[in-house]
């Protein structure tokens, strides 16, 4: 996992007694591979998924695929196996991908390089029905909608990402390392006109050794096997933390509160097939921008007029892996482990995929079964309306796709599992979706319409307001207008403030780099020093660290929604208004933020932020139930591993080394056999005859 | 490489020592006290000539080219200088050690001569130096790669091996010349020992010419070695009466004491 590859990854190791003689040797074979992604092991109940080397390594002569056709040579035809192949992205499909996979005794390892465009047709490795039997439309709910016959939601689904390969796989960038790979392809191994190439060969050797087995059950028993002094944790479960915050404060010591709310939903994770590219512009962040726009409108018109429903936001990680975080909070609310209960949920709005690519129009998705019921109908079609009305004068429009379809993949459908409670999930799609590169490594700014004028400094494209974020900007308005009125607000259109500059901003920040002047502003100064130069990663985690997105999306919802309180550091950070006050630590969380520097310092001034932000727990019920075979619950667990690398070098054909071999035998046979004889005659060599006592030998 | 080319290269470069220190050393304890000391003794000249390169290379400028191939040069004359001079060293201390063995033991004669502590010495020497040499090199070997991939010779790892054991009996014939020639104080002979222990290492200049390095160096090891012969009291007459299988009369008509 995470806690082991991040300093071990691509650091060579050198084990020798001269450091200058040893380098310069070890330069001489091996070239390190600087930028290496893995696809890496994750189990489930039943399955194990990915990818793996073995613990020493994989080694195998290097093949650059120039077409499908070509693949006879790695599965039959080439005379030195196993090979390592190097693919672009326009082979790494599933027809080349399984032929790898069933020939595998002759494939060492695959290399994807990842184009520095997006493919114009579309990939997504995830399957074609995400989520299937994990949502609420199991045989039982309704046969005629179980398994996706209505809609297959993501037809350019291939299902790599859900394969299992018994090869180690990476994904190299298109630059000038990878460049140097193919080199030394075509200068060593590439073939003319069928004959096999001469020794010595290019190879390369990758590492990425998992140590979990079989499935989530199987590793989860390992995991719990003391036999050394220090056990070794061979699986991690998948989870994080959700954020959440509410327009009214809740008391976290009172379970169980019974009042109406409204749940406002966006999902907050992402995939793709390698292990931290996991962009998910349009996949998690056009929705969870959404809402943090809505919520941070409804700030203002909350504290003018509170209506008599609080709104409940929720950012749900773990989504994509069976529904890891609404699951667990769906399993909170019904136990009493949380201020809310399920019977006090009034409805469910979600945002989806609404990245909007110019379209005008969204689409209200609803459950058929649960409105089969009137009184679900009727709330239904009321929060429909309310919808409806928000968008006037907007140039969006709200549709509903036909009544018969069920919903797409959605964290609401584990409320529907527990309850019928009346909801909507807006996405951007009528039936399938739109998004050509589902949880792939494409699903990001660019796809996103986010382009940049050219020679803009990063302050000034952190600023420029995008076509994307004008979008959103109206699909936030629509969702703050409907909540507000859904919550039992007075006035049906509320002058909400909108600025489309900070969805902008927001947009920036988690898709073009995190480490920009707005996000320092809002964070504490410990965690400054996380914030990076490229997009945010997406990847749901392990359980033991909080994810970079969910402590953003932290730090932005409590500055979006909470007010700033004049207090000191330290009671600050010790979650209390003053020295007596005990109990606001149980309403309110408290954050001491960096700031901004004013115009002529450079220091910057702190401050207090006061906020209904909480952190949940997004980690699987069935792992506090210890039910790792759990057909409810979320089972993904991710294998740890130890070192992930890849170098490439040339190798000697098998004469030359058993040539080397050969001689090495025979001299020291030669010279045991001439030792014998000279030292059992050294008497008569060594006698000299000018000295004839030969007092010497 | 592989396993392969680790063991090929181990046993030729370590090959003829270790039929010489199993046939000729091993069952003698104090020889393999002398063999170790002598080992010991490589050891210091090679951690004095590594601090003084330590020091020259961090005050040296490593931009440049030509002072860094100067400083490598100066290096490796160093590094030959300082081995010689522990060489002689050590021989003072066996002369010093051998009276003192002499005081101790209750025969007459001296339970080792000089030109058996020359040679064991000597094969010390090379033991250690050989190590040190080909160690690391070895190490890389067991990988899967080749060296190679920056367009060096892949006959890399065998002209090491190759090297390697030209040097370990280079230091076994130069321990055995250099002892006699101090015995009988010809100093010339020492000379010679110097100049051409210095031009083997420069030699190795040549590198990657493998070819430029390795065939001077073997007709150096052959003319060392006949020199050591010579001075260990070989002849040409006893390698005819070797050869022609006279020596066990000769032996019965010698009966010389062991």
């Amino acid at each position: 996992s995470l806690v082991f590859s991040s300093h071990l990854v691509f650091e060579p190791m050198f084990r020798c007694i001269l450091l200058l003689l040893c380098n310069s040797v070890e330069n001489k074979i091996y070239v390190h591979l600087n930028y290496s992604i893995p696809c890496v092991r994750l189990l489930n109940a039943t399955h194990q998924i990915g990818c793996q080397s073995s613990l020493s390594g994989d080694v195998g002569v290097l093949h650059v695929l120039e077409s499908e056709a070509n693949l006879d040579w790695v599965l039959q035809n080439g005379p030195n196996p196993p090979y390592m192949v190097i693919l672009d992205s326009t082979l790494f499909t599933r027809s080349v991908m399984m032929k790898l996979k069933t020939g595998s005794s002759r494939v060492a390892g695959v290399v994807v390089v990842a184009p520095s465009s997006n493919p114009a047709e579309g990939f997504s490795p995830h399957t074609t029905c995400p989520n299937e039997n994990s949502g609420v439309y199991s045989e039982s709910y309704d046969p005629a909608l179980a398994h996706c016959n209505v809609t297959k939601w993501n037809p350019l689904g291939n299902g790599l990402s859900y394969e299992e390969y018994d090869f180690p796989m990476f994904s190299l960038k298109d630059d000038n390392d990878t460049q140097a790979i193919k080199q030394c392809y075509y200068d060593h191994n590439h073939v003319v006109n069928g004959s096999s190439p001469r020794y010595p060969l290019c190879a390369m050797q990758l590492y990425s050794h998992m140590s979990a087995v079989t499935d989530t059950a199987t590793c989860m028993r390992r995991n719990g096997i003391n036999f050394s002094l220090n056990p070794e944790t061979v699986c991690d479960p998948l989870g994080d933390f959700n954020v959440l915050a509410s327009t009214r404060p809740l008391n976290y010591t009172d379970k169980g509160h019974k009042t109406g709310e409204s749940v406002v939903i966006a999902a907050l994770d992402s995939r793709s097939f390698f292990f931290d590219i996991a962009p998910g512009a349009e996949s998690a962040a056009s929705g969870f921008v959404t809402l943090l726009a809505a919520a941070h409108a409804l700030r203002n018109a909350t504290q003018d007029a509170q209506p008599n429903r609080t709104i409940l936001y929720a950012f749900f990680q773990g989504e994509t892996f069976d529904y890891i975080g609404s699951s667990r909070l769906v399993y909170d609310m019904d136990n009493k482990q949380f201020p809310l209960d399920l019977d006090n949920v009034h409805s469910v709005v979600e945002i989806g995929q609404v990245g909007l690519h110019g379209e005008s129009k969204l689409w209200v998705h609803t459950d058929p079964v649960s409105r089969r019921n009137s009184s679900v109908n009727e709330e239904v079609e009321k929060l429909i309306r309310n919808l409806n009305s928000s968008a006037l004068n907007l140039s969006l429009s709200l549709q509903e796709p036909s009544f018969s379809q069920p919903l797409p993949p959605s964290s609401f459908q584990r409320f529907l599992r527990a309850r019928p409670i009346p909801g909507v999930v807006i996405q951007n799609h009528n039936s399938s979706f739109t998004n050509k590169y589902y949880e792939s490594m494409y699903d990001n700014a660019e796809y996103l319409n986010m382009s940049y004028p050219p020679n803009l400094t990063p302050e000034e494209q952190l600023e420029y307001v995008t076509d994307a974020a004008k979008a959103l900007t109206e699909v936030a308005t629509i969702v703050a207008r409907a909540l507000y009125t859904q919550a039992g607000g007075s006035d049906p259109i509320h002058e909400f403030v909108f600025l489309s500059s900070q969805v902008t901003q927001m947009l920036y920040g988690f898709l073009v780099k995190s480490n920009n002047s707005w996000f320092q502003q809002i964070v504490p100064s410990d965690f400054a020093i996380h914030l990076r130069d490229r997009p945010t990663n997406f990847y749901v985690g392990v359980t033991q660290q909080h994810s970079e997105p969910t402590l953003l999306v932290q730090y932005l919802l409590a500055n979006l929604t909470g007010t700033t309180v004049n207090i000191t550091q330290d009671n600050c950070q010790n979650q209390r208004e003053d020295e007596d006050d005990k109990e606001s630590k149980h309403i309110y969380s408290y954050m001491w933020v960096q700031g901004a520097a004013p115009p002529n310092s450079t220091e910057r001034v702190a401050f207090c932020v006061r906020s209904t932000v909480r952190l949940s727990k997004a980690l699987s019920p069935a792992f506090d139930l210890e039910e790792y075979t759990s057909k409810d619950y979320s089972t993904w667990t991710e294998s740890r591993w130890k070192s992930i690398k890849g170098r490439i070098f040339l190798v000697a054909s098998h004469e030359l080394e058993m040539l080397t071999l050969g001689v090495g035998v025979a001299v020291l046979i030669a010279s045991l056999m001439l030792t014998y004889i000279i030292s059992s005659k050294a008497d008569i060599l060594f006698s000299s005859g000018r000295e004839p006592t030969a007092a010497t030998y | 490489m592989t396993a392969a080319v680790f063991f090929g290269c181990t046993f030729i470069a370590f090959g003829p020592a270790i039929a010489l220190f199993l046939f000729t050393i091993a069952r003698e304890p104090l020889r393999v006290i002398f063999l170790i000391a002598g080992a010991f003794f490589w050891l210091v000249s090679l951690l004095l000539s590594s601090l003084v390169w330590f020091i020259s290379v961090q005050i040296s400028n490593k931009e440049s080219a030509a002072q860094q191939k100067g400083l490598l040069i100066f290096g490796v004359v160093l590094s030959v200088l300082l081995q010689e001079t522990f060489r002689f060293a050590y021989y003072k201390l066996l002369k010093k050690a051998n009276e003192g063995l002499l005081t101790l033991s209750q025969e007459e004669t001296m339970p080792i001569s000089i030109r058996q502590l020359a040679y064991v010495s000597g094969l010390g020497f090379g033991f250690m130096s050989g190590a040190f040499s080909v160690v690391n090199i070895l190490a890389d070997s067991a990988g899967p790669g080749t060296v190679g991939i920056h367009g060096d010779s892949q006959h890399y790892f065998l002209s090491s091996a190759f090297m390697t054991m030209a040097i370990i009996l280079l230091h076994m014939f130069w321990g055995v010349v250099f002892f006699d020639a101090c015995e009988k104080q010809r100093w010339w002979a020492v000379g010679a020992v110097v100049i051409s222990h210095l031009l083997v290492s420069c030699l190795t200049f040549q590198n990657p010419e493998y070819v430029a390095s390795l065939v001077p160096t073997y007709v150096i090891l052959f003319l060392m070695g006949v020199w050591a012969f010579y001075s260990a009291g070989g002849s040409l007459r006893n390698l005819k009466l070797c050869l022609t299988c006279k020596d066990k009369d000769l032996l019965l008509a010698n009966h010389r004491p062991r």
